[in-house]
């Protein structure tokens, strides 16, 4: 069995998120990045599925030479190797696009993406993806099971969930609750530094979409303090003044 | 040329997100100076079909096919690829539904389109651009997203436009499936919906516990509280990682983001990671017996005091606003 695993490179989510240049740029400054915790979701599956030899991993990212030590995190997991397509990721279009260049003679069984990256939080690449190699893509998934061709799916729905039987090949993107998180250990630390990274360039394709400028949030009024005794008069404010009840 | 808004429907019916996206697409096509056409695929009642004109369109296509009655990705994509395309159309909205989320991507690639996937705004058309303000970073920050093919695609996020209504006779005319045998790879085994539960990413207002909650057999009075107000219920994340609540329920930047009218967090700290995902509530009340706990920044209404003590009495200060009204 072949994996693929895409993974991003986002800000910690512990970022003070800020901008510069007229908010027009992410300030990077004393940024830290890790794997988007979704594909970490994703990686933690597929590791789990490849277990006593049943498969390999590849991971791959978009991203210039500063996502490495992110990739090499991934590998220190315990993907097999990764692919890096050398381009900063502009939009999911184009990210889509690189990664289904890859993935078109890769014979991967599947792929598997996070559901969002916490960044631009998009959810798109998984289904994009899906449709430039005409393969299902099932979207914020909870749940994964391989079987001898087909793989069984939990998606999320509004109230509820579907459940899911696809053909392989397909792409899936992760939520919560498909496996936890993994942590690397000493061994895989060491091993990933000789694990294969291939570089390849990318393809160019037409600008789609671009982002203009950022904005922070409003903040919000002073928080006003009711006394914990007194819930009529949150229950007449939530009423009266706020207008939600 | 026309807008095409998609009517998403949940066992035929329409809910309120998908009057707001077609409120929302009827302001753009009134501002491009363009008519309105909705999209329906599965069984839909024409009665229904039919009303989607109080809220603008002007022409309504359906797909009505047994084959088509649940969510098929690949073959929704097509159908609404493919009407996009017979009507012309250089503007398609959508709902960010979960379902929408698998969509909108697809049909962005059929026609070579841009998406703005989560809109929070009606788009800036000045001098003839197209720039979408939606969340980034998790709710931490909005980005305004120009789309710049000819083509362009909007998901709404639900909650985030009123519906309005603005009458028109919507002509309700067959669409022809033009989805391939290809598309019907996906098989639903099953669709399980607990129907008596509001779903957290539609809910105007939001009732949500952590860890302060001390463990699950006190949730009763969580969900007495949402019971009450017709709310959904919420958690923080270590309190669906221990097990107390299913992950279904569990908010923030690495759980669903949500933005209801109201957002009641009780016995959660606040950690910039739940933030994420309910700061663009409309209202938040924090109830918290840390007077220092970070939540309180960013609430309009803070009680200090033990959940324990305080749940009871707003419990019963609802009962009776419910009682007198
Ligand atoms: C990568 C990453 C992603 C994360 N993503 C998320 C996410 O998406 N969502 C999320 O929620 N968290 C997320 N977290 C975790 C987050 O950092 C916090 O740990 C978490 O939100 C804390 O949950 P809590 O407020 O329920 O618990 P605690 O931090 O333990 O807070 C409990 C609160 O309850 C109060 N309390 C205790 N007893 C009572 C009482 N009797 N009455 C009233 N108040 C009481 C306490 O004063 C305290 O403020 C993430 C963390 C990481 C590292
Ligand atoms: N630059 C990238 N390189 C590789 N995978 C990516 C990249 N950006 C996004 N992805 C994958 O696509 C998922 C969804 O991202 P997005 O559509 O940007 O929200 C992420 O969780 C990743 O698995």
């Amino acid at each position: 069995m072949k994996v693929l695993v895409c993974i991003s490179n986002v800000p910690d989510t512990t970022t003070k998120i800020a901008f510069t240049d007229n908010n027009t740029q992410f300030n990077t400054a004393g940024v830290q990045y890790i794997i988007n915790p979704y594909d970490e979701i994703a990686l933690a599956r597929a590791i789990e599925l490849c277990e006593g030899g049943k498969g390999t991993i590849t991971v791959i990212n978009v991203g210039d030479a500063s996502t490495e030590p992110t990739i090499r995190k991934a590998l220190a997991i315990g993907a097999d190797d990764a692919i890096r397509v050398n381009a900063a990721p502009r939009d999911a279009y184009f990210v889509a696009k690189q990664i289904a260049n890859v993935a078109k003679d890769g014979g991967y069984d599947f792929i598997l993406t996070g559901r969002e990256s916490i960044d631009f939080n998009g959810s798109q690449v998984a289904a994009m993806v899906g449709e430039f190699l005409s393969i299902p893509s099932i979207s914020i998934i909870k749940k994964l099971d391989i079987n001898e061709n087909t793989a069984s799916i939990e998606r999320e729905i509004e109230g509820g969930k579907e459940v899911i039987e696809t053909p392989l090949p397909f792409i899936a993107s992760c939520a919560e609750g498909v496996a936890e998180p993994k942590i690397p250990n000493m061994r895989g630390i060491m091993s990933a530094r000789t694990k294969p990274l291939i570089v390849v360039e990318p393809t160019e394709i037409t600008k789609v979409a671009e982002v203009k400028s950022y904005e922070t949030p409003a903040p919000r009024g002073q928080v006003k303090m009711i006394d914990a005794a007194d819930m009529e008069k949150l229950v007449d404010a939530l009423h009266s003044e706020a207008k939600v009840i | 040329m026309s807008v095409l808004v998609y009517v998403e429907n949940a066992d035929g019916k329409f809910k309120k997100s998908t009057f707001e996206v077609v409120s929302y697409a009827k302001e753009i096509a009134n501002q491009l100076g363009t008519s309105l056409t909705a999209l329906s695929i599965g069984n839909v009642a024409d009665g229904a079909l039919a009303e989607l004109g109080k809220y603008g369109a002007q022409k309504v296509l359906t797909v009505n096919n047994d084959k088509l009655k649940s969510f098929v990705n690949q073959a929704y994509a097509s159908i609404i690829s493919s009407a996009a395309k017979a009507e012309g159309s250089k503007v398609v909205v959508l709902a960010a539904s979960f379902s929408g989320k698998g969509l909108a991507p697809r049909v962005a690639v059929k026609l070579e389109a841009g998406l703005v996937d989560g809109a929070v705004e009606l788009p800036d058309l000045k001098d003839g651009k197209f720039t979408v303000k939606k969340t980034a970073f998790s709710g931490k920050a909005f980005a305004h997203v120009e789309l710049t093919s000819a083509v362009k695609i909007v998901s709404l996020v639900p909650n985030s436009f009123k519906v309005v209504e603005r009458p028109e006779a919507a002509n309700v005319t067959a669409f022809e499936s033009t989805a391939a045998e290809s598309d019907f790879g996906v098989m639903i085994k099953d669709i399980v919906r607990a129907s008596d539960k509001i779903s957290l990413p539609d809910a105007e207002l939001v009732v949500s516990a952590g860890r302060g909650m001390k463990g699950p057999e006190n949730w009763g009075m969580v969900e007495e509280l949402a019971n009450l107000l017709g709310a959904a219920t919420a958690c923080s994340k270590p309190v669906s990682d221990a097990g107390w609540r299913p992950h279904s329920e569990h908010v923030g930047q690495t759980g669903i983001a949500i933005s209801p009218n109201l957002y009641i967090a009780i016995g959660i700290s606040g950690a910039i990671q739940h933030l994420a995902g309910v700061s663009s509530s409309k209202v938040i009340v924090v109830i918290n017996k840390d007077p220092e706990a970070p939540f309180f920044k960013v609430a309009d209404y803070g009680i200090v005091g033990d959940a324990f003590e305080v749940l009871p009495k707003l419990i019963d200060a609802i009962k009776k606003f419910k009682e007198a009204a």
